[in-house]
This record gives C-alpha cells, sequence and structure tokens, in this order.
C-alpha cells in the first residue's frame, strides 16, 4: 500500500500552517489552526478527527467553500505550485472540477433530484472542456462501466432517487473522476452507506486509485476505514494537527495521547468483554471558543499532561523521518498500546442443560412475524377487493432471551430489526406468532399491556438529540418513570432520581439543567437513566452509540457493561457495528430481510461455520489495523424489496456460496425454504449448505 | 466526571425560579427591535383600556349637542362625533371592550375582551383538534380535516354575517364566531406541528413507558409546539381585532350605544365629505395601529426564535 520510500512522487498539494476562522457575533472563532501536511501523487492521506476536529473545514477552505463568514486567516496552500489562498472566484471556479474535485458525504444531495443522472455527468465535462455532446456521453457512460455501475446506458437516462444509495455514492465518484483530476477530496463518502455497500464503494476507490493515480485526500472519523484505505495519515483534535506519518507506522507505535487514545477506545473485531477493555478518553471536545492559545490543547483529557503542557504549545515532535506528533512527550510515551488492553479470561461458565435454561428465560418468541400493510394506489383496492400487500419487515423470528444474557442484533438497513424491536415493545402489532415475556404472552400492543409488564421492559434510543424532551429538565425526565411505576415512595423520588444520575456517572448538579446544556453522550446517559429508572429485567438498545463520537462512544459501552453486571439486567443491543456487538454480547443474531438468518454464542459467530451473509458481513467490517488481513468476499445486486421477498432462501439472489457449494449450482435455494443447522452450543444457520460445508470454510478475518 | 458526595441533594439542584424564567421569556422579546416596538403600541392601547376612566373626564356616552362633529380642541383632544360624544374616551373605552373586558350579560362581565378571547377559546378547542389529529391520524385525521377544510372554504366575512345573523349581536357572540372562524387555521397549524414532533425519540419513549395518549399529547408534545403556536396566535388577535372592525362597520358587532370602533367608523363616514373625517379617521388609525403593533409583536418573537435554531 506504500509507496516506495525512495523517490518520493511529485507534491500535489501543500499546506502550510492554515489557519481558519470563523467571523461570529462574539467576534472570530478559530475552526483550524496552524495545520500542514502534504499530499503527493497517487498516494491517499487520510484525515481523521471526531466531530468538531475541524476536518471538513480544511477540505472546504482547499477548495474556497468557507461560506460567507468562514476565512483563511494564515498559512498557506499550494495546488500543483500555485498558491490557491487570496484567489478570485473566477481562477478557482477554473481550477475547481477541472483538475480539483471533492465528493461529498451524502449523496442524495450531491445530486440534483430533478436532472437525468446522464445530464448531470455530461455537465461535468462540458463545462470545462470543449467538447462535443456525444463525446461526453460517450465518455459518461465508460466511466460508468468503470465504476461498476451494472447497465450504464440505463443509469444515465435515470433519475436519483431510481438507484440505491451505494449507487449513488458510486456516481458522484464517477462525476468527481470525469475530468481526471489530480487531488481527489473526499469527506466521509461512505458513513451514510451500509457495511457491505460501503466495502464495495472502498474496493472501488482502492481500484481507482492504481488506476489513475490521483492524489486523494480521505476523511473521516472511522479508524477502520482510514486504515485500508489510506497511506499517510493526519489525526486532528480540536482544530489542530497532532499526529502525522504513514498508516502502519502510526497504528503500530501511536504516539501522541489523542491517538492512543482513540486506539484504545475502538474495539477491534474479535475483542469481547471477558478479555479486554475499551478506555473512553474522559472530557469533551472543548468548544472553538474555549481552546487556549498556549497550551496544549488536549492537556484537559490527557493523562500525561504536566505543567508544561498547560502552559507552553508543543510544536510537532520528529519521531522518525516521516512521522511526527505534536506533543512534549511523544518519544518518551513507552509503548503499551494492545497488550495491556488484555485482562485475565473470565472463566466460562459451565455450559447449561436445557432444563436450567428453561426455568431461565426472560423473552421467548415463536414465529413472529410483523407485516405492515401496504397501501395500494390502485381504486379497486378502495373497496377492499385489490390484492393486499404487506411489507414483510419481520418474517418468521424465533428467539429465546435468558435472564441476565445481552442478545445482539446485527443488520443492514431493510433487515427489520428496528420492526423487531417496535414488535417487542409493543409499539406496533404483531401480525402473527407467539411472544412471551416472564412467562406472560405480550403480542398485543403496549397500550393494553399491564403496567407491570411494562415497566420490566425499557428501551434506550439511538439519536441522544431528540431522545430527551428539551421543554422539561433532566431531573423531571428521569423522575416520570419513578413516579408512574412507583418505583419508590413519593418523598424518595429526589434522591433516587440522584442516585440513578450517579449510576451514569452524571452528578447530582444535572438535575435541574435542560437537555440543550448537554452534549450528546451525557444526553444519552441521560437516556439509559432514564431507561433504568423503573428497574427492567430487559434493556432493549436501538444501537445506543453509532451517534456518539469514537471516544464517546466507549464510556457509554463501559457504562452499560457496567449496568448489566450491577443490575444484572438483561440486554437487546442492537448494531451495525460488528465489532462493537461482539465486544458487548453474549450471543448473537444476524438478520437479513426479516428473518433471523445465523443464531449462536457471539465467540462462535466470528468463526467458521458462517452462514455466507455474516461471511460478507464479517468481510466488510473495516478494521483498525492497516495489517489484519481480511477476506473479500462482495456481494453482488442489492437488497430485495420487503414487498416481495424472493422464493426459498431470501438471501439467494446475492449468495456467492450457493453455486459453488451446492450440487446443481444451488437450485435447490430458490425454491425450497432453508432447514436450520445445527452447530455446536447451541449455534444455528440457517442455510440449505450442510454445516460439515460450512465448517469448512476459512475464517474471515486473520489477526496481525 | 467525578461526582461529589452530598447527602442532600436539594443542596446541589438548582432550580431557575419561576419569576427569572419569566424574566428570561421577557428579555427575548425586547431583544429584538421590532418586537419592542409592536410592544409599546400593544401596550398603549392595553393600558389606556384599563385605566380609561382615569384618562378621561367625559364618558363615552355623554351627549354634548351643541359640538357635534368637531375637530380637535382643547376640550376634546380628539373632537367628538355627530352626537357631540368626546372620540378620545369612545376610542379608549371602544378598547375596553377589545381587549379588557368582555360583558356576558347586563351585569356580569369577564376581563379579557373580546378579540382576546375569540382567540382564547378557538385555541382551545384548536389545539385539541389539532393533537388529536396529528397523534391519531387514521380516519379520525381524514375526517375532522376535511370537515375544517369545509368551514375555511367558506369566506370569512360571509360566515361572520351567517354566524352573527344567527346568533344575533352581543359579544358573547362575537366571541362564539371568532372561534368558529379561527379554529380551522390553529387545528392544522397544530397537526403539522404534532405530525412532526410524534416522529421524536421521546414520544416513543413515552410510548414505551405506556403513557396514556392524552399524557403524551399535553406534555410531551404541546410544549414543544408552543413557539409557532404563541406567534400565530398574536397575529389572530390582530386578526380578530380587524374583524370585529368590520362586524362593527357592518352593524352586527356589539350594538349601540357601546363605543365600538367599527361601528363609529361606519357613522362617522357620512360626515368625511361634509368637512368632519374625525369620526371615521381615529376608530381607523385605532384600528390599525393595533393590528400592525401585533403583527410587529409577533414578527419580532418569530425572529427572535428563530435566531438560535
Amino acid at each position: 500500500m506504500n509507496v516506495g520510500s525512495g523517490t518520493r512522487a511529485e507534491s500535489v498539494l501543500d499546506v502550510e500552517h492554515l489557519s481558519i476562522a470563523y467571523e461570529t457575533r462574539k467576534g472570530d472563532v478559530e475552526a483550524v489552526r496552524d495545520v500542514t501536511f502534504t499530499v503527493r501523487q497517487g498516494e491517499t492521506v487520510g484525515l481523521v478527527g471526531e466531530s468538531g476536529c475541524g476536518k471538513s473545514t480544511i477540505a472546504f477552505g482547499i477548495v474556497n467553500f468557507l461560506g460567507a463568514n468562514g476565512k483563511i486567516t494564515d498559512g498557506h496552500i499550494r495546488f500543483q505550485g500555485q498558491e490557491l489562498t487570496g484567489r478570485t472566484q473566477a481562477e478557482l471556479k477554473a481550477i475547481r472540477g477541472h483538475r480539483l474535485a471533492m465528493v461529498f458525504q451524502d449523496p442524495m444531495q450531491a445530486l440534483n433530484p430533478s436532472v437525468r443522472l446522464g445530464d448531470q455527468l455530461m455537465e461535468v465535462l462540458t463545462c470545462h472542456q470543449p467538447i462535443s455532446q456525444d463525446e461526453a456521453r460517450k465518455r459518461c457512460v465508460d466511466m460508468l462501466r468503470r465504476v461498476n455501475m451494472p447497465d450504464p446506458e440505463d443509469v444515465m437516462r435515470r433519475y436519483t432517487h431510481q438507484i440505491s444509495g451505494g449507487q449513488q455514492q458510486r456516481v458522484v465518484i464517477a462525476m468527481a473522476m470525469l475530468n481526471n483530476p489530480a487531488l481527489l477530496i473526499m469527506d466521509e463518502p461512505t458513513t451514510a452507506l451500509d457495511v457491505t455497500v460501503e466495502a464495495a464503494v472502498l474496493d472501488l476507490i482502492e481500484e481507482l486509485k492504481s488506476e489513475f493515480h490521483a492524489a486523494n485526500i480521505f476523511i473521516t472519523h472511522n479508524l477502520g476505514v482510514v486504515a485500508r484505505v489510506s497511506d499517510q495519515l493526519c489525526v486532528m483534535y480540536a482544530g489542530q494537527m497532532v499526529e502525522k506519518g504513514p498508516v502502519e507506522e502510526i497504528f503500530h507505535r501511536p504516539c501522541h495521547p489523542y491517538t492512543r487514545g482513540l486506539m484504545a477506545a475502538v474495539p477491534k473485531l474479535g475483542d469481547s468483554k471477558a478479555d479486554s477493555l475499551l478506555y473512553p478518553i474522559r472530557g469533551r471536545v472543548p468548544a472553538p471558543a474555549d481552546r487556549p492559545r498556549n497550551a496544549c490543547v488536549f492537556a484537559p483529557r490527557c493523562d500525561y499532561a504536566t505543567d508544561r503542557c498547560r502552559e507552553e504549545r508543543p510544536r510537532m515532535v520528529e519521531i522518525s523521518a516521516e512521522h511526527s506528533a505534536r506533543c512534549f512527550y511523544a518519544e518518551d510515551i513507552d509503548e503499551r498500546p494492545r497488550t495491556s488492553r488484555r485482562r485475565s479470561r473470565t472463566a466460562m461458565p459451565a455450559e447449561k442443560t436445557d432444563e436450567d435454561r428453561q426455568a431461565e428465560t426472560l423473552l421467548q418468541s415463536e414465529g413472529m412475524r410483523l407485516y405492515y400493510p401496504k397501501e395500494s394506489d390502485s381504486v379497486v383496492s378502495l373497496f377492499g377487493l385489490g390484492e393486499k400487500k404487506f411489507v414483510k419487515a419481520v418474517d418468521d423470528v424465533s428467539l429465546r432471551l435468558a435472564k441476565g444474557r445481552t442478545l445482539g442484533v446485527v443488520g443492514e438497513s431493510g433487515c427489520g430489526k428496528s420492526s423487531l424491536v417496535k414488535g417487542l415493545v409493543g409499539l406496533e402489532p404483531m401480525t402473527g406468532g407467539e411472544l412471551e415475556f416472564l412467562g406472560v404472552d405480550i403480542s398485543d400492543t403496549v397500550t393494553d399491556r399491564e403496567l407491570g409488564l411494562i415497566k420490566e421492559m425499557q428501551m434506550v434510543f439511538q439519536n441522544p438529540d431528540s431522545t430527551l424532551n428539551p421543554s422539561y429538565t433532566v431531573g423531571k425526565q428521569i423522575a416520570r418513570p419513578i413516579r408512574r411505576f412507583k418505583t419508590v415512595p413519593k418523598n424518595k423520588v429526589k434522591s433516587e432520581v440522584v442516585r440513578l444520575l450517579r449510576a451514569v456517572r452524571l452528578s447530582a448538579a444535572y438535575y435541574g439543567r435542560l437537555p440543550r446544556q448537554l452534549s450528546g453522550g451525557e444526553k444519552q446517559r441521560v437516556g439509559i437513566a432514564r431507561a433504568l429508572a423503573s428497574r427492567p429485567d430487559l434493556i432493549i438498545c436501538d444501537e445506543p452509540v453509532s451517534a456518539l463520537d469514537v471516544s464517546v462512544q466507549a464510556a457509554v459501552i463501559n457504562l452499560l457493561l457496567e449496568i448489566q453486571q450491577t443490575f444484572g439486567s438483561a440486554m437487546i443491543f442492537i448494531a451495525h457495528d460488528l465489532s462493537v456487538v461482539r465486544y458487548f454480547s453474549d450471543d448473537i443474531a444476524v438478520m437479513y430481510l426479516g428473518q433471523v438468518v445465523e443464531i449462536g454464542p457471539a465467540d462462535l459467530i466470528y468463526d467458521p461455520p458462517y452462514h455466507p451473509y455474516t461471511e460478507a458481513l464479517l468481510s466488510a467490517v473495516p478494521i483498525p489495523d492497516p495489517e489484519a488481513e481480511q477476506a473479500k468476499i462482495r456481494l453482488g445486486g442489492n437488497v430485495p424489496s420487503a414487498l416481495n421477498p424472493p422464493q426459498g432462501c431470501r438471501f439467494h439472489t446475492r449468495c456467492p456460496r450457493r453455486k459453488k457449494m451446492l450440487p446443481d449450482e444451488g437450485k435447490i435455494c430458490t425454491v425450497e425454504d432453508p432447514p436450520w443447522r445445527q452447530a455446536k452450543s447451541g449455534h444455528r444457520i440457517l442455510c440449505h449448505i450442510p454445516i460439515k460445508e460450512l465448517e469448512k470454510m476459512d475464517p474471515v478475518v486473520h489477526a496481525a | 466526571m467525578s461526582t461529589s458526595i452530598v447527602e442532600d441533594p436539594e443542596a446541589v439542584i438548582q432550580r431557575r425560579s419561576f419569576f427569572r424564567r419569566c424574566w428570561d421569556g421577557f428579555s427575548v422579546l425586547l431583544a429584538s427591535k421590532t418586537a419592542t416596538v409592536g410592544l409599546i403600541i400593544v401596550l398603549f392601547w392595553v393600558l389606556s383600556a384599563i385605566f380609561a376612566p382615569f384618562l378621561t373626564p367625559y364618558t363615552p356616552l355623554e351627549q354634548d349637542w351643541k359640538s357635534p362633529n368637531e375637530g380637535p380642541s382643547p376640550e376634546h383632544i380628539l373632537g367628538t362625533d355627530e352626537l357631540g360624544r368626546d372620540l378620545w374616551s369612545r376610542l379608549i373605552y371602544g378598547a375596553r371592550i377589545v381587549l379588557v373586558i368582555l360583558p356576558v350579560s347586563e351585569d356580569f362581565w369577564i376581563p379579557g375582551g373580546t378579540a382576546l378571547w375569540g382567540v382564547i377559546v378557538a385555541l382551545v378547542v384548536g389545539i385539541i383538534l389539532g393533537l388529536v389529529s396529528g397523534y391519531y391520524g387514521g380516519w379520525i385525521d381524514e375526517i375532522t380535516m376535511r370537515l375544517l377544510d369545509a368551514m375555511m372554504a367558506v369566506p370569512i366575512i360571509l360566515l361572520y354575517l351567517i354566524i352573527m345573523a344567527a346568533l344575533g349581536a352581543s359579544a358573547v357572540n362575537v366571541v362564539i364566531a371568532m372561534t368558529i372562524v379561527g379554529t380551522p387555521g390553529i387545528a392544522r397549524l397544530v397537526r403539522s406541528l404534532t405530525l412532526d414532533i410524534r416522529t421524536r425519540e421521546y414520544v416513543r419513549a413515552a410510548e414505551t413507558r405506556g403513557e396514556t395518549p392524552w399524557y403524551i399529547m399535553f406534555v410531551e408534545i404541546l410544549p414543544n409546539a408552543r413557539g409557532p403556536i404563541i406567534v400565530d396566535a398574536m397575529l389572530r388577535v390582530g386578526y380578530a381585532i380587524f374583524a370585529m372592525g368590520t362586524l362593527g362597520f357592518l352593524g352586527l358587532g356589539v350594538p349601540p350605544p357601546s363605543p365600538d370602533w367599527g361601528s363609529m367608523v361606519a357613522k362617522g363616514r357620512e360626515f368625511i365629505l361634509a368637512g368632519s373625517p374625525w369620526a371615521a379617521l381615529w376608530p381607523s388609525v385605532a384600528i390599525a395601529s393595533l393590528v400592525v403593533g401585533l403583527n410587529l409583536l409577533a414578527d419580532g418573537l418569530r425572529e427572535e426564535s428563530m435566531r438560535y435554531q
């Protein structure tokens, strides 16, 4: 992956001591300070950092996209030797789109919804070069083919909403590559995509890199993605660059405390809570107005900080020829990154017998079905005569959850995990099947359930910004479930709230604060406290950490673990990040198109035997380790519609294994429903391929 | 985040007092120039109406046959109408009925004024309808909205005419008419706000707790919709005042000899060409200034609340 360290390619972009500030009513606010890096031809520079670190601001600064109140206050940006700062709009326009292209995060917003894709693509060419329509069209079709778009001529005639998210992003990348740019900037291009789609798009980016030799800036907050894609890595914190160097070196030997903190906060695929710890970074990122000018900006959160760090701003210290870090102690920070995370493996509990399991069952579903009726547009259906169509969001799901255990549910968008949760909690009525909780049948909606049952099943939600009611204080919102379920007598409510706040590691001062005064991580903790207020036996966590920064994620996950251990609650943990799910759960269920395709103990899921879909998911997860070897199994096609799921095995339209591992080219998968194959310890897989064949598959991940 | 060991949570919990919160709301108003101007105008009329008996030596009913249709003079600041009544008194007592006092019957009155009560009752009915339609959706929503659409399809003046003709002219009936006319618009606004807020996760959290729909609508959803509703309500008071002026002009408002601004304009109209525009001018200015004041207040509030979005 590394460009040869002998002769370096020529530099395409030189950023020197760049500072960018925004004008606000209260004066200038500095978003980026003193950033220096170089991007060379054929090289990809990864720009990594959390929200608010200024990485997108740098990208906007390079293309002069800062908006009316943003300005470059210091430093130089040289593109192919030419100075970019201080240029007029007209001059920049000639450079932009021609030699410098940008790919944004949300393809839905980057593409014009009312113009055909072909027209948009051709416009990129005709705007910058004297070229005929036919020639332009030919080149566009060519480029679409190069980005692996199926049926390119047809796609030219379509509109944005007629293609899927992954395809839209490919079109955006094609648009960016059309003029053969010298520099391509990508701002979180895969964040909005599903894991398998993301893997395919990252493959594409790598292919294009070797084909076009463009210089690349890749901005992301995901360490796994950046490990895969980049050659050089720049780590940003609070508007400053804190470390930069070759990606393998930084991952192998991170020298800045922030980089080390990030690496320690992210679970690697394969880590589990039994044998490793996640170390969150305490505190929060300082707001732009609060950043000290004459001190190390990371000092308040740093475990190694000394007085010198609080009085003097460190300069970049060179650790090796290309690796430098902004820390006084960079060279002396000792090397104990990964190994110290391991803790002694807790003894595995003895295998339980079936009777033991039955006695402890908390939640059980058999053949659960949740269909949403699709409103038909025809007049016939108005009279109730037409054929009724259903979106089969959850189709025949059978699960069992024992007391105190954690079940992780994994799947991509459209797999039915949110609908599953809604059905369990009772927000949507079940269409069929049985559901039992604490021995009581709960197939009715929440309004019909008894208060005593409702109390025992509570939820933690995904989006911290909308999980709390903005009109009421934190104390009032945590007190509400306490009062409603009468867990403590009236005069003890306040102290109970304070106790819960302490349990989620917030001080009692938070009692009177409003949600808008809290950060994302704090709001999420309040959401957890609220769920705990009724002392439930089961807590359902619907993607509780996806919307949080990496360093905060670790804190919330640790909190949930603590709660698990102290209160003994069972949990259902839904996420799309496989590493986090693996870390946190005892058992895992993999869902695809409304069905559970594999379910079993967490450590058995990540090794063969796999369901072919699980295999593809595991091979798509970006691992934050540039040296890890990961199989590359990509799924073709799109997720079929849940209105009309495929006959037989639902996965058969995209299954990469069936043609080779089954007789008759896997014809049975298109006709018959697959049976459950039993592997050891309750691990089962829904597949026609016999278990012996599945066990022979190679493991997807070989750890470094 | 280290937690301090404190035995008594009360010591640490800070709650902003009621007065502090009111003051904060007020300072939002004053921060906007538009809202401040509007507030001054509205306060002028409200205070004049409240302290009316102290602001003029005359009553609105006192007739002085010797000086009809006079212009502004030292005895009558704004002049007199065709029956010699002092215009300034009739103005501020007219403001009373609109803004400050609602005469329910001969001896019984309640504070508030027709315009205010019209909007308040319309708010109550409209909010309930809007919340229910927005939250439940489905048939309830369809039927309610279509009924309200039907009401909105009738031109407002016509609707007022029909209602006043059916009910008769009195202050309470004006309030009823204003309610009927104002409810559909408010219901629609509240419904669209509810549709949006209903998707938030804190509403789902409340549903997960098994809260009743009424709790969710009034405790979880409504407080978060209060911004646009307040702004709209202020505008509606303006519309209501304007409507009262129209009704009075057509002779359908509060019956004479009450100093209704609209009927004052109607009576005074005849004398404009004869050289005495005063009886028609001042009530028109009064209506216009009050409506403009309320609009400015509403605009200013909206601006300030959007500033921090």
